[in-house]
Formats: C-alpha cells, sequence, structure tokens
C-alpha cells in the first residue's frame, strides 16, 4: 500500500492545541456526541495502517478491483500545441468508478469492516463519492445511504440513478443551498444520530480530524504513483504538479509526496466559476477568509458575520465554500500555490481536451487542464507538468451541452 | 475552570435551591423578527422561565434538528445578525435582569472575534455561551478572553460521552448542557426507544454527580410536559430546546400569549404541581 507510507504529519503544531493541526488549520469542531467516534476511528487507524495484513488485503482490492496503478500517460499532442513542458496526464479517470474517489472509498470501507461496522453513509457533490461509496458497499456487502444537495441530484441525475443500481439509498437534502455543503450538514446529523454501526465515508481532506489525514493517506497513492513513473520516464522530477481543488482530495493525494521535493511547484486550480471579482464564486483561497465550519479551522467564503456563503461552479465536486486544512498550512507556508478558472475557461479546456487528445475529462478536472493550457509555455521543453485527471467526463456531458446551449437531458 | 463570583451568582439564581428546578427556553433570535425576540423573551420571563437561550442564527447548524434548522433560515433571510442579537440583548436589558445565555457555532463568534465578543456578553450581563461545535479539546482558544469577561463557557455531555464524562465536568463552568443524541420526539419516536433514551440520560446524570456539583440541566427537545417533568426530575432542570421555536414557527407574531401558557404550563410540570 502506498498509502500511509509516510507517517501522518498531521499534529505539526499540537502544543497548546487539540489534535490534527496543520500550523493553525485543522482541529476537532465537531459536536461532543460524535468525538468518542472520532476518537476510535483515529485509534483504528492507527492501528491497521501499520498492519500488514490490512495493507496487503487494501493494496490486492486497489490493483484488482480498482485497477491500479493508474497511467501517467504522455500528452504529447498538446504539449506540441501548448509549446513548453511536456505534459503529463495522472489518468486517475481511469479507475473503477470513474475517479480517484475510489482510492480513499476502499481504504476507508475496508477500515469500517475492521471496525465492524455494517451501514457506510457519504456525502456527495458531483455523484462520483457517492458512486464510489456505493460501488464498495455492494462489494463489502454493506448497507449505504448517500446525502446529496437536491439541486446536485438534479444536476446529476445519471449518478443518482447509478448508486441506486449499486443498491444505495440516495437522499437529496433540501436545506440551505441545497448543494455539497449541505450534503455534508446532513451526513454528519445523521451520523450523529447512529454511529454504533455506521461510519461516515468522508470524501475529502476535510472535515475534524482524523479525516484530512486519513483521505490524505489513502489519495497519497495518487502522487506516489506518479513520482515513481515520471522518474521512469523523464528520470527527472516534474516542474510543477497541478491538480483541481475543491475540498481538495486529488490534489492533496497528487502533493503529498510531492512536498519534500522543494523544486517542484505544487498547483492548485479552485472553481472560480463566474470570476473571483463576482459572488458567483467558489475559490476559497482567493475570496475566502479565516472561519471554523465542518469539524475544521480553515478558509471559508464567508460574510462579514462568519455566515457561510453561497458559492457557484459550473462543477459540482468543486463546489464547496471551503478547503482541506492541510491546503490551507500549504498556502499559508507558500509551499503550494492555489489559482482560480472560471467556468468559461474549465468549459474550454473540457472540449479542448476531447478534441485534442481524445480525453472527455470531468470538468472538476478540466480546471486544472485549464491553467496549464495557459502556463505551460513558460516552463521549458526538458522540463515536465504533471496534471491529476481526476475523473472522467461522461457525467458531464450534458451539463456541457447546456452551457453551450444545446438542449440535450439524460 | 474557576467560576467567577458574578458568573457563580448568575447561575445560582437560575439552579437557586435544591428542591427548586429550573426551567430554560430556547429561541432563535431575529425568528421572525428582532420586535418580536424582545416581546417573547420578557413573555417568558413573566411566565416563569428561569434562564432564556438565545440562539445566534447561523447559516449551517449542523447540530440541529430540522425545527430550529428552520428557524435559523427565517431569522438571517429576515436579516438578522450578530450585531442584531446584541442589540436584541440591550432591549432586553432596559426592562429585566432575567439570566440569558448565547447558543451559536464556532464561526459566528470566531468572526466576530473572541475578545470583542464576550466583551460585548460581559456589557450586556449575558452569563454563558453555549457553542456545540467546540468540544472540550477545542474549548481553550476561547475560554481565556470568556473568562476574562466572566461568561461561563457552558459544556456540552451527550449520552455518547461515557468515559469522557469525569474530564468534561472536571473543567465545567456555569451549569452542563445534557444534549440527547437527536430530538426523540422529531426523529425516531417509539416508545420503547422514549424509555431506553430516559435510561441512559439518567446514567449520564449520574456520572456527572459523582464528577462535579456544577448543575445540569437536560434538553428535552419538544417533549411534552411529562416527559419535562421526568427530564427536571433527574437533573436541575428541563431546556426546551425546540418546543418554543416549533410555537414561534406556528404563530409567527402572535406568539406571546401562546408561549406565556406553554411556559406556565411547563413550570408547573416540574414542579410537580
Amino acid at each position: 500500500m502506498y498509502a500511509a507510507a509516510r507517517d501522518g504529519q498531521a499534529g505539526r503544531n499540537g502544543d497548546d492545541m487539540g489534535k490534527g493541526r496543520y500550523g493553525i488549520h485543522g482541529g476537532q469542531y465537531i459536536p461532543e456526541a460524535l468525538m468518542n467516534e472520532l476518537n476510535n476511528l483515529e485509534e483504528s487507524y492507527e492501528h491497521y495502517k501499520n498492519d500488514p495484513a490490512f495493507r496487503q488485503e487494501l493494496n490486492t482490492l486497489l490493483n484488482e478491483y480498482a485497477g491500479r496503478p493508474s497511467r501517467l500517460y504522455y500528452a504529447e499532442k498538446m504539449t506540441k500545441e501548448l509549446g513548453g513542458a511536456k505534459i503529463y496526464l495522472k489518468r486517475e479517470d481511469l479507475n473503477h468508478t470513474g475517479s480517484h474517489k475510489i482510492n480513499n472509498v476502499l481504504g476507508q470501507a475496508l477500515l469500517a469492516k475492521k471496525m465492524g461496522k455494517t451501514r457506510l453513509i457519504a456525502e456527495t457533490g458531483a455523484g462520483q463519492h457517492g458512486v464510489a461509496t456505493a460501488t464498495a458497499a455492494a462489494l463489502f456487502g454493506m448497507e449505504c445511504e448517500i446525502f446529496m444537495g437536491k439541486e446536485d441530484t438534479q444536476r446529476q441525475a445519471l449518478n443518482v440513478y447509478r448508486m441506486e443500481l449499486l443498491g444505495a439509498k440516495v437522499h437529496p437534502v433540501t436545506s440551505g443551498t441545497q448543494t455539497l455543503k449541505d450534503a455534508v450538514n446532513a451526513c454528519m446529523r445523521e451520523w450523529t444520530c447512529r454511529v454504533e454501526d455506521t461510519m461516515y465515508v468522508l470524501g475529502s481532506v476535510m472535515g475534524p480530524h482524523p479525516f484530512p489525514m486519513i483521505v490524505r493517506d489513502f489519495q497519497s497513492v495518487i502522487g506516489c504513483e506518479a513520482k515513481r513513473q515520471i522518474l521512469e520516464k523523464e528520470g527527472r522530477l516534474p516542474a510543477a504538479v497541478v491538480a483541481c481543488v475543491g475540498g481538495g482530495s486529488n490534489s492533496m493525494g497528487m502533493f503529498y509526496d510531492f512536498i519534500e521535493e522543494e523544486g517542484v511547484e505544487l498547483i492548485g486550480c479552485e472553481a472560480a466559476g463566474k470570476g473571483v471579482d463576482t459572488a458567483f464564486t467558489a475559490a476559497t483561497i482567493a475570496t475566502g477568509s479565516i472561519g471554523i465550519f465542518h469539524g475544521m479551522k480553515s478558509y471559508f467564503c464567508q460574510d462579514e458575520y462568519g455566515q457561510i456563503a453561497p458559492v457557484y461552479s459550473i462543477s459540482a465536486g468543486l463546489d464547496y465554500p471551503g478547503i482541506g486544512p492541510e491546503h490551507a498550512y500549504l498556502h499559508d507556508t507558500g509551499r503550494a500555490r492555489y489559482v482560480p478558472v472560471t467556468d468559461d475557461e474549465a468549459v474550454d479546456a473540457f472540449e479542448y481536451l476531447a478534441r485534442t487528445e481524445g480525453i472527455i475529462c470531468a470538468v472538476e478536472s478540466a480546471h486544472a487542464v485549464a491553467h496549464v493550457r495557459k502556463t505551460a509555455g513558460n516552463y521549458r521543453p526538458n522540463q515536465s507538468i504533471i496534471i491529476c485527471l481526476s475523473g472522467r467526463g461522461d457525467k458531464d456531458v450534458a451539463a456541457i451541452a447546456r452551457y453551450r446551449g444545446v438542449d440535450i437531458h439524460e | 475552570m474557576n467560576n467567577p463570583m458574578k458568573e457563580r451568582l448568575s447561575f445560582e439564581k437560575v439552579f437557586d435551591a435544591p428542591d427548586k428546578k429550573a426551567f430554560i427556553a430556547f429561541l432563535t433570535a431575529g425568528d421572525p423578527g428582532p420586535d418580536s425576540t424582545v416581546s417573547f423573551i420578557l413573555e417568558m420571563e413573566r411566565a416563569g422561565a428561569d434562564m432564556i437561550e438565545i440562539g445566534i442564527p447561523f447559516s449551517d447548524p449542523t447540530a440541529e434538528g430540522a425545527v430550529v434548522q428552520e428557524a435559523n433560515v427565517r431569522a438571517l433571510k429576515g436579516g438578522m445578525t450578530t450585531d442584531g442579537v446584541f442589540e436584541i440583548v440591550r432591549r432586553v436589558r432596559e426592562s429585566s435582569r432575567i439570566p440569558l445565555v448565547f447558543v451559536t457555532y464556532a464561526n459566528p463568534v470566531f468572526h466576530y472575534g473572541y475578545e470583542r465578543f464576550f466583551t460585548r456578553c460581559e456589557e450586556l450581563d449575558v452569563s454563558g455561551v453555549v457553542i456545540p461545535d467546540m468540544p472540550f479539546e477545542e474549548k481553550r482558544e476561547l475560554e481565556e478572553p470568556a473568562k476574562r469577561h466572566r461568561v461561563a463557557v457552558i459544556s456540552v455531555i451527550s449520552p455518547a460521552s461515557g468515559s469522557r464524562i469525569r474530564m468534561i465536568s472536571g473543567e465545567a463552568g456555569g451549569f452542563i448542557y445534557v444534549a440527547p443524541f437527536s430530538d426523540p420526539a422529531e426523529v425516531r419516536g417509539s416508545s420503547d426507544n422514549e424509555e431506553k433514551h430516559f435510561m441512559e440520560l439518567e446514567t449520564v446524570v449520574r456520572s456527572i454527580r459523582e464528577s462535579t456539583d456544577v448543575p445540569c440541566a437536560i434538553d428535552f427537545g419538544m417533549g411534552a410536559p411529562g416527559q419535562a417533568e421526568k427530564m427536571a426530575a433527574i437533573s436541575d432542570g428541563a431546556i426546551a430546546g425546540s418546543a418554543v421555536v416549533k410555537i414561534i414557527a406556528e404563530h409567527g407574531t402572535e406568539s406571546a400569549p401562546e408561549l406565556y401558557r406553554y411556559v406556565r404550563k411547563m413550570k408547573n410540570a416540574i414542579a410537580g404541581r
């Protein structure tokens, strides 16, 4: 197992603060009713991550079931057209269920099984994490309930049906903005009411400790593989690794093994929606401020009284008003850089990648592609850039068509 | 945490005699409007409420059931802000000394600034804050400024707290807020569950009593007078966590007479009258 190959670094600054800190960020800002369960989860994770049998079992699942390792594909046409760094795509879109989400879900579901849980619950935005969780539940013979904002169930109707096919029950969440943050709220509430047999399979590097650490460890397989693969192909590290950031799980997974490689730029692409100077944006680092929400201290889009702002992006998976605490820390220290990418740029990049490389990627991942389109030319031809192609775009085709004024419905 | 003198006095007023049980009512500030909130608080005081918990609305009240969530939405839609809530309290204080506690989430307080927030609390004689998403492990960052301004950070204990009860009670100030998992009347309401639920709470209270003499009150959500009576009988008081909010949701600006009747009825019930 690549995951947890390195020791978790949560708690770097833990003297006067609680557990799970990344600088000032992170922590466990969660109702008392969940504290014992979080401690229980942390203990179990700390035990199993070093258990050879667990690691072997997870590795087998990742390789035989999810199709790992994922390819590092040299995008030659794109490289030639953009004229600069050699561009590589880390093909998480080719994983079983079509995105990086399966890496984390298999890890957490296996952990849940070891802990004696029989029921998985999860939030989902675009539906990718929900589909992955429903898949794992089917595989492990567990009950599964997915919480999804009502607006997202409409944007991603196909994924709702997919989850139901896999045996999950999907709850459309009608409170608040009816998107990802409200799905998280509903899922946390559900977990508070029923922890004995239930594992909350959190989908991103967010929430209270130990989730940001667990999800990061399980996703770090992306960067570990990419590092080995690029060294095989290029004989040197990339100049930059680029990934989209909502909560930040694919980017954290991609970045983690490169953090210690100071020559490698880490670039996270946030969803700017209609632009960071408009109210229709989800770019947390660009427009947010420090706050406490969803169990963690981090950056959030919020108003002057700390009310969480409604956010917007064409991408349901990036339509979240916060960012994982380790990203917040990487931003504070300057180790990673976060750039906003608009809907327009992402949709252009979505179409560009389809035309140029014959790959229809998730609109989330297209945010990373868009940034590289703009900047590849600034690098030399003997340098390389890795884009994390976090998911495939089948789910987005109808929405992109509508964005272009073509009236198709799934 | 040591109880500073003033804080102790304020809570002693609420839980003053061994044979008296406190009745504590929660409402969301600004639902349906600031004028209503002021008059509802005064009306409930007149009806015999011993303390009022004022909810500062938050966009994402993750620990709340549907009834209180909706009240938060209504209050924010009506333009309620943290400053607006302080203004409500200022108006209440023009004619009332009733003990008051704020209930809100970490972010509005953090964002307002701990020092600034607790300074305002002290000026307006707000005795404590309940912040459900600030558990024992995280409360230190606001405890210092709260203590400096003689505001108690109220500890929440849940039936799931188990072995944590001793640790939490050991540092508790003001009173202890016993919060059931979820509102049994709102969620899964079979009588079997209710009995199990009640026995759980009895165990929780017993553990608290073994660790501290700080009083404890139980949130009975929307339960009937009988339930409130049972909760108060095993603890030092009963908290109407969503019943008052539900009345306000039904009667809007005209809730005052209904609230008066409700609080009287509950006060009588828990006093065994």
